[in-house]
Order: C-alpha cells, then structure tokens, then sequence
C-alpha cells in the first residue's frame, strides 16, 4: 500500500449525492445546470456503457438461438455485416422487411431470420429479461461503432418520408388524462423536468443530445437504455398505453427525431444521471 | 462466470492511472421485490490489484458501493508492457480477475 494511492474509489452514486451540494457552496455561484454538466463530466471516465458494449460485441459473434448461427450476417443498411456507421443512418427503409425499421426492429429481424428467435415474443418480453436483455447490448455495441459520426438518416424513400410524417403527428398528438403531447416537454427550448434540462426535438438539438445520445447508460437505475426503452418511458410520464417494442409508432417517432437531428454527432452510447 | 472486467492503464511520466469497470448487480440486501420478499444481499467485498504479480492496492467494499461500479486509482512505477490484475470477491464467494497491460 505505500507506493501506491488511491485517489478516487467513486461509486456513481455515492457521486450524484455529494456533487451538487458541494458546488453550492463555491463563492461563484454557478446554475443548477453547470453543476449537472460537471457531474456528467466526472462519469463519462467510467460509463459503464463498456460493460455493454462488451456483451453485445460477444453476442454479434457468438453463434446461439435455435439456428445456432452468429448475427455477422446481419444487414443493418450497409451491407451484410456492417456494422460501423450503419447506427446514425437508422431507422431506414429495408427492401427484405419492405419495412422502415429502428435498430432494435431491425436486430428482431436478424434474430428471427438469421437464429431461429422468435422475434414476436422477444418482443413480448420485459426490458433486461432473457432476449430483450442481449437486443439491448447489442445495440449498446452497434452504436459505439458510430460514436463520433454524424447522424444521417436516409429519406429518399417515400416509405421513410411517410415514417417522418407519421412520427411528427404522433409527436404532436395529445391525449392521455394529462392531454400532454411528446412536444408539450419537447416542443421550445428552456423546458425542463426538475433538474433535467428538456431538448427541443422538432428541430436539431446539437451534438450529442437527444436521438443522437441513445442508447445511454442510467447511473441511477443501473440499467442500460435503449431508444426503445426511452420512447417506452416518454409513454408512460405522458400516461399513455404502453407502446409495443419496436411497434410503428416508435420507428416513426424515431424517424422524426433522427432526421431532425441531421448532422448532430452521436455520442452513444452515452451516461445518464 | 461472472461477466468480465473493462481495465485501461495509462502510464504518464511515473504515474500510471488505472480505470476498471467492473460488471456486478451489487444488491445491498435491503431492498424488496415486486412480491415483498427481500432481494438477498450480494456485493463486492474485496477488491485487490497486483502489478506485475506483486500487490499494490486492497480495498474492502460494502453493499453502498453502486451497482456496475467504476474504480480508478493511480500507481507509481509502472512502466509501458506492465501488467496490471484487478480481482474481486463477493459475498456469495464468486471472484473474477481480469489484467490489463500498461500503456
């Protein structure tokens, strides 16, 4: 032990709890939201994101499912196999499926066509258990590939174009007992959730934010976030009905806001509080 | 088998930082299940760290610890093609090393 220190033993979230009392007593007060974006700093060294991406590297090029096949001849948009840089150009339309499809639908599609799955009850199946587990890493890994691109969703289809318009009247759809829409929090800048600053999603939110963010690790929960799991969620503070996995309103929502996002660099897959 | 263990080591001048990510639940024991029954404790309670064979770091954790935790600490001596082990234990008696060469 002498020749050696230990400088930071952290958990995340013994991290969160001490962080934002401690700049509140700095002599320059600085805003709520400078505070989060140093607490974020201090994670993005150890985002267990990695942990993920391990995992779903494996699962790519392990042969499993009833086939006994590995998923490297999976065509995510780029080719068989493909797998850098095909993340920031999804969803797009797949002629095989004649369906405009996310990662996650798409990796359904894989999984039933290359392994044998049966992408129906995957599908069926609770965020983290059994498959729905492996879809998740694998998408944590498949966008890692991309992190650092530029996010450049294709809508030369007219099958993508109709996904955006789908996704933005259902982006500004209201009802529920709240009668929120997704843009009543997404719809102008300056909005927040408690400490959560909120993106405006109808336009390009940046680097980084919003579509271009997802899949991301939550330090509070522990659990890694798919962009499935993130609209799943936006459903249910909106007091919706569930949406099913990977169902035609979250590609089209999905769509709407990857294309708004046009040119954002995606930082996934990227920490949350 | 436990999942493995992401470790970088970074020397710069005499000082190598050791970042290691570790893939754990770390169930603290006290909380319930949908059903009401308690979820058993299960956590990391030793973490030790060898340089080239030879220990350098032990740490005792506790049920506090976050889950999925990330350790970093820094390491006088190393040089570039050291190697760096980390090995933890839990309180089920699991344990899984996993090494890491200096860069």
């Amino acid at each position: 032990m002498r020749s050696t220190r230990l400088m930071a033993a952290i958990a995340a979230a013994t991290a969160a709890v001490v962080a934002v009392p401690l700049l509140a007593q700095t002599q320059q007060p600085k805003s709520a939201a400078d505070g989060l974006a140093e607490y974020r700093k201090m994670l993005e060294d150890g985002n267990p994101a990695e942990l993920f991406e391990a995992k779903g590297e494996d699962l790519w090029k392990t042969p499993r499912g009833p086939k006994n096949a590995s998923l490297q001849a999976c065509d995510l948009g780029l080719g068989p196999g493909v797998v850098q840089g095909a993340w920031v150009q999804l969803p797009r339309w797949f002629p095989d499926t004649k369906k405009v499809q996310d990662l996650e639908s798409r990796l359904l599609t894989c999984m039933q066509t290359l392994q044998g799955f049966d992408a129906a009850e995957i599908a069926r199946t609770p965020f983290d258990k059994g498959e729905q587990a492996a879809v998740t890493a694998l998408a944590a890994w498949i966008s890692s590939l991309s992190r650092g691109m530029k996010m450049a969703l294709p809508q030369k289809h007219a099958e993508e174009k109709r996904a955006y318009e789908l996704g933005k009247r259902a982006f500004f759809y209201r009802g529920g007992p709240m009668d929120f829409s997704c843009a009543s929090c997404h719809g102008e800048e300056g909005k927040r959730i408690r400490m959560q600053d909120l993106p405006d999603l109808t336009k390009n939110p940046g680097n980084g934010v919003g579509f271009a963010a997802w899949p991301a690790y939550r330090v509070s929960s522990g659990e890694m976030w798919s962009m499935q799991r993130r609209l799943n969620d936006c459903f249910r503070q909106q007091r919706f009905p569930y949406p099913g996995f990977a169902s035609d309103v979250t590609v089209a929502l999905a769509v709407y806001m990857g294309v708004n996002a046009k040119g954002a660099e995606s930082i996934a897959p990227a920490i949350k509080r | 088998m436990p999942d493995p263990m992401r470790i970088r080591a970074q020397a710069a001048g005499d000082k190598t930082t050791v970042r290691v990510l570790m893939s754990h639940e770390m169930e603290t024991g006290l909380r319930k299940d949908p059903a009401g029954k308690i979820i058993p404790a299960w956590y990391i309670q030793e973490v030790t760290a060898q340089l080239n064979g030879k220990p350098v770091l032990s740490a005792e954790w506790g049920p506090s610890v976050s889950k999925n935790p990330f350790l970093q600490f820094i390491v006088k001596g190393a040089k570039a093609g050291d190697k760096i082990a980390v090995t933890w234990r839990d309180n089920r008696g699991e344990t899984r090393t996993d090494e890491a060469t200096v860069s």
